[in-house]
C-alpha cells in the first residue's frame, strides 16, 4: 500500500496536471473558436479533466486530513479557515494583477481573462473540496451505520452527477437532469446537516472560536459565489452568451458539483454557526456535567498501588466543592493507625468549624456529624439550615464503608438554602464512589496481608515439620514407625524418642489442648521440656510430674498437653509407662491375638498446677513377649466423624489393630490410617492426628 | 455450633450448654462462664444435650479449677453423656471436677453446703 505521504504527492501531481491540460485544452478550443475554425477538441475533455481536478482534490484532502480520532474540532475549522485565506488571497491577487494591467493590451487580451479565470475555478475548487472533506469529519462524528450509508450515498449522488455531466450531451433535457441532481444534492445535503454532535464536546471558548472561524468561511463562500456568477457574467458579454456546444462549458454554474459543494458547504456552515451559537448558554452546564465526570472517574481510579487513602479524599472534597460550588468544606476520617482522626479543611478555619459543629445539635444531620451512622440517609434529610454569621446552608454525607461510617463530608455555602435534590444526588455519587474504592482499598489490603500471614505459616508449618524427629531410636528388639499429619497449617501433635542407654528407650506421645497455631506453639514446648528431662529423670513418674511443674509456669491457663511416656527396656524386656490425660494406649498381645487398652488412671500436664498433681501419677510395668504391639495415638483418629456424625471410636481401632498386628509396623499404620480415611469420607480429618506403633521383634 | 442459656437461682448458677464445644466454640462458652462468675456463686452446669467437647472446651473447665478450690465455690456438671464423660475421664478431669447424674443431685450438693 502507499503512504498518506505518497498518495498526497501523487494526488496533487495528477491534480495539477489535469488542471494545466484543463487550461491548455480550453485556451486552444478558445484559440480555435475566435478563429471561426473547427475545434480538433471534443466537447466532453475539458470537462473530464475537470472532474479528474475535482476528484483528485478529494482524495488529496480526504488523506491529508488525518486519522479521525487524532483532531480537535477547532482545529478542523481552523484548517478550513486557512485554506479559505489562501483560496481568497489568490483570487485577490489575481484581482489585483487583472486591474493593475487593464490598461495594456495584455490587459485586454480575452486569453489572459480566460487563464484567470481557470486560476479562480482552480482555487474555488480547492477551498470546496477541502471544507467538504472537513464537514464530511464533523457530520460523521459519532456516526451511526445507517448515517455512514447515508453519506455514501451523498458520495454517490455527487460523482454520478460528475459523471453525467462530463458525458451527456449539452442539449436542453441534459440541463435539466442536471438541476434535478443538483436538487436532489442540496437536499440530501440538508438532510445530512443536521449532524452537529460535535458542537456539544466545544468548551465555552473553543464555541466562541469556531463561531468566528465559521463566520469567516461563511464570508469566503459568498465571496466565491461572486467571483463564479460575476466571471461567468462577464463571459457572457464579451463572447455574447453561450452558443451551443464550444462555450457552455465554461459555465461552472453548470458543472453540478461545483453548485452542489458550494450549497452544501454553505448550509452546513450556516446550521454550524446557528447551533453554536444557540449552544452557548447551556455551554457552562455541560461543562460542569464534564468536569464531574471526570472527577468521578478520577475518584475510582484514586487509589493505585503505594498511594494514600487520603488521597481519594482530597479528590472527594475538591470535587464536591466544585461540583456545587460550595464555599467552604471539611472532612472528618475517623481514626485508623492511632494517629487521631483525619480533618481536611477547605476555606475554614478551626473556629468556624467548631461553631458549625456546636449549632447542630439533633436530627439526622447531627448523627452524620457524630459519624453514628450504619445506612445511608435519604438524600433531602442531608442539607440543613444554619444561624451562622458565616455561613447560612450545609449539606452533610456520611462516607459509609462496610455500613459503618468511616467519615464526614460537610459543605457549607453562604446564601440559605443553597443546596437543591440534583446538588445533594452528585455529592452522593461522589461518596459513594468514594467510599467504594476506599472499601475496595482497604479490602486489597487486607488480602495482602492474609496473603503474608499464609506465607508466613507455610515458614511455621517448616519449621514445626523438622521439630518431628525423622528419625526414630531402636534396637534390633523392637520395630517403630510413627505418622503425624496436621488439619491445619501447624498442629499440636507431638511424638519422639530418645535412646537413654545401650538397651533403654524413652518414647513419647502427645496431644496439645486446641488446635492449629497456639497448639504448635505449646507443642514446642513441649518438645523442649522432653529433651531437658528425659535424661535426667529416674522413672516415667519423676518425668511427669517435673514436666508438669514446668509446663504448669509456662502454658496459658485454658491450655494443658496430655502424654503417654513409655521407658522400654529390651534387658529385661519390660515396657514401664505412664499416662497424662492422653488417650488409653492399645496393647496387642502376640500370644492370644487380642488387643487390650491400658486401663490406668492420670491427669493431663498443666491442670494441676501444684504439688497435688503427684498423687494422680500412676506407673505400671508390663513385661512383653515377641510379635507384641504398642499402639500410641492421638484423639484425631478416635474422634474422627463419618457423615453421620458417628465416631470412629476406641472398638474399631481395637479391631483393627488385632487384623494388621501380623504386618510389620509401617505396612499396619498405612492400613490403620486408610481404614480411617474410608470411614470418615473425607480426605481431611477435622483434627491432627498422629500414631506411633512399636512392634517387638522374636530375638 | 452451640448454644448456651443461663439462669440464675437463689444459690447458684445454672448454665446450659448445647451441641458441640470446639476450638472455636469454647470461646462463647469461656465468655458466658466469665460473665456469671462476677457473682460469687456455685455454677451448675447442665451437659445433658452437649454432643461433643474438644480440648479447648474441657480447658474452659480446667483453667477455672484452681480459682474456684481458691474461693471455694463450686462447678458442678451433671447430666455426661457416656461418650463426654469418657472424654473427661481420659484427661483425669472426673477427678478434679465434681460431675453427677442428674439435676436433683446436682442441687443437693449444693444445697449441702
Amino acid at each position: 500500500m502507499l503512504s498518506n505521504k505518497s498518495i498526497q504527492r501523487i494526488t496533487f501531481l495528477l491534480a495539477l496536471l489535469a488542471w494545466l491540460l484543463l487550461i491548455a485544452a480550453d485556451l486552444t478550443g478558445l484559440f480555435k473558436a475566435m478563429r471561426r475554425s473547427p475545434s480538433a477538441i471534443p466537447q466532453w475533455l475539458p470537462q473530464l479533466l475537470l472532474a479528474f481536478f475535482v476528484l483528485l482534490q478529494f482524495i488529496y484532502f480526504r488523506s491529508n486530513i488525518g486519522k479521525a480520532e487524532s483532531i480537535n474540532f477547532t482545529d478542523l475549522l481552523w484548517r478550513v479557515f486557512v485554506t479559505g485565506l489562501m483560496a481568497t488571497l489568490g483570487s485577490l491577487l489575481l484581482l489585483g494583477v487583472g486591474n493593475a494591467i487593464e490598461g495594456y493590451r495584455i490587459g485586454k487580451s480575452i486569453l489572459v481573462q480566460y487563464l484567470f479565470y481557470h486560476i479562480n475555478i482552480a482555487l474555488v475548487l480547492m477551498f470546496l473540496t477541502s471544507t467538504f472533506v472537513v464537514w464530511k469529519r464533523l457530520i460523521l462524528y459519532q456516526k451511526t451505520k445507517s448515517l455512514l450509508r447515508f453519506w455514501k450515498g451523498f458520495e454517490y449522488l455527487l460523482v454520478g452527477s460528475l459523471a453525467l455531466w462530463v458525458f451527456m450531451p449539452r442539449v436542453n433535457t441534459g440541463f435539466s437532469i442536471i438541476m434535478m441532481l443538483i436538487f436532489a444534492s442540496l437536499a440530501y445535503g440538508l438532510v445530512l446537516s443536521v449532524n452537529l454532535k460535535w458542537v456539544a464536546y466545544l468548551n465555552f471558548r473553543q464555541k466562541w472560536k469556531s463561531i468566528l472561524l465559521i463566520l469567516l468561511v461563511l464570508l469566503y463562500l459568498s465571496y466565491f459565489t461572486r467571483i463564479m456568477l460575476s466571471a461567468t457574467q462577464d463571459w457572457f458579454e464579451v463572447l455574447g452568451g453561450p452558443k451551443d456546444g464550444a462555450w457552455s462549458f465554461l459555465n461552472l454554474r453548470l458543472n453540478p458539483v461545483a453548485v452542489s459543494l458550494l450549497g452544501f458547504t454553505f448550509i452546513y456552515a450556516l446550521f454550524s454557526l446557528l447551533v453554536i451559537l444557540f449552544n452557548l448558554p447551556t455551554s457552562s452546564v455541560f461543562e460542569q456535567k464534564l468536569e464531574e465526570v471526570i472527577n468521578f472517574q478520577r475518584l475510582s481510579q484514586a487509589i493505585q498501588a503505594g498511594e494514600k487513602e487520603e488521597h481519594v479524599y482530597n479528590i472527594l472534597l475538591d470535587s464536591s466543592i466544585s461540583a456545587v460550588v460550595a464555599d467552604a468544606a471539611w472532612l472528618e476520617i475517623n481514626d485508623q493507625d492511632g494517629e487521631g482522626d483525619l480533618i481536611l479543611q477547605r476555606s475554614i478555619t478551626d473556629e468556624e468549624l467548631l461553631r458549625v459543629k456546636k449549632s447542630i445539635s439533633k436530627g439526622i444531620v447531627q448523627s452524620v456529624l457524630e459519624r453514628e451512622r450504619s445506612k445511608s440517609v435519604t438524600s433531602h434529610k442531608l442539607v440543613a439550615t444554619l444561624k451562622d454569621p458565616t455561613f447560612r446552608s450545609m449539606s452533610v454525607y456520611p462516607l459509609l464503608v462496610q455500613n459503618k461510617q468511616i467519615g464526614t463530608l460537610v459543605l457549607l455555602k453562604e446564601v440559605a438554602d443553597g443546596f437543591n435534590r440534583e446538588m445533594v444526588d452528585i455529592i452522593n455519587t461522589f461518596v459513594n464512589q468514594a467510599s467504594v474504592s476506599i472499601e475496595n482499598f482497604r479490602l486489597l489490603s487486607e488480602a495482602l496481608e492474609n496473603e503474608r500471614y499464609k506465607e508466613e505459616l507455610k515458614i511455621a508449618q517448616r519449621v514445626q515439620q523438622a521439630l518431628l524427629p525423622k528419625k526414630l531410636a531402636s534396637n534390633g528388639c523392637f520395630s517403630i514407625h510413627a505418622f503425624s499429619q496436621a488439619a491445619d497449617e501447624v498442629g499440636g501433635d507431638y511424638y519422639d524418642t530418645f535412646q537413654l542407654s545401650d538397651n533403654r528407650y524413652a518414647v513419647i506421645i502427645g496431644d496439645v489442648s486446641g488446635k492449629g497455631t497456639s497448639a504448635a506453639f505449646n507443642m514446642s514446648q513441649m518438645k523442649g521440656v522432653f529433651h531437658s528431662l528425659v535424661e535426667v529423670a529416674q522413672d516415667p513418674k519423676d518425668f511427669l510430674v517435673n514436666a508438669n511443674a514446668a509446663l504448669s509456669r509456662c502454658l496459658e491457663k485454658t491450655s494443658f498437653i496430655t502424654i503417654s511416656y513409655f521407658i522400654i527396656d529390651t534387658s529385661t524386656k519390660t515396657v514401664e509407662f505412664a499416662r497424662a490425660g492422653h488417650c488409653p494406649t492399645l496393647y496387642f498381645d502376640g500370644s492370644t491375638g487380642k488387643a487390650e487398652f491400658f486401663q490406668n488412671k492420670g491427669l493431663g500436664l498443666g491442670i494441676l498446677r501444684n504439688s497435688n498433681f503427684e498423687k494422680h501419677v500412676h506407673v505400671n510395668t508390663i513385661e512383653y513377649k515377641p510379635n507384641d504391639v504398642l499402639l500410641l495415638y492421638t484423639d484425631g483418629i478416635t474422634e474422627a466423624n463419618n457423615a453421620d456424625g458417628e465416631e470412629f471410636g476406641y472398638d474399631r481401632l481395637k479391631d483393627l489393630l488385632e487384623q494388621f498386628a501380623q504386618e510389620p509396623p509401617e505396612k499396619m499404620q498405612t492400613s490403620l490410617i486408610e481404614s480411617v480415611y474410608n470411614f470418615s469420607g473425607k480426605r481431611f480429618l477435622n483434627d491432627d492426628y498422629s500414631m506411633v506403633i512399636v512392634k517387638f521383634n522374636p530375638n | 455450633m452451640v448454644e448456651i442459656h443461663t439462669a440464675e437461682q437463689d444459690n447458684f448458677h445454672l448454665i446450659q450448654v448445647e451441641g458441640d464445644v470446639d476450638a472455636s466454640s469454647s470461646i462463647h462458652l469461656d465468655e458466658t462462664i466469665s460473665e456469671v462468675e462476677s457473682q460469687a456463686k456455685n455454677i451448675l452446669v447442665d451437659c445433658s444435650k452437649l454432643e461433643y467437647i474438644s480440648s479447648a472446651g474441657l480447658g474452659v473447665f480446667m483453667s477455672r479449677l484452681q480459682d474456684y478450690e481458691n474461693e471455694g465455690r463450686q462447678m458442678i456438671l451433671f447430666g455426661l453423656s457416656e461418650k463426654v464423660l469418657n472424654v473427661f475421664q481420659i484427661l483425669g478431669l472426673d477427678q478434679l471436677l465434681i460431675i453427677v447424674d442428674n439435676f436433683e443431685e446436682a442441687k443437693d450438693r449444693v444445697d449441702a453446703i
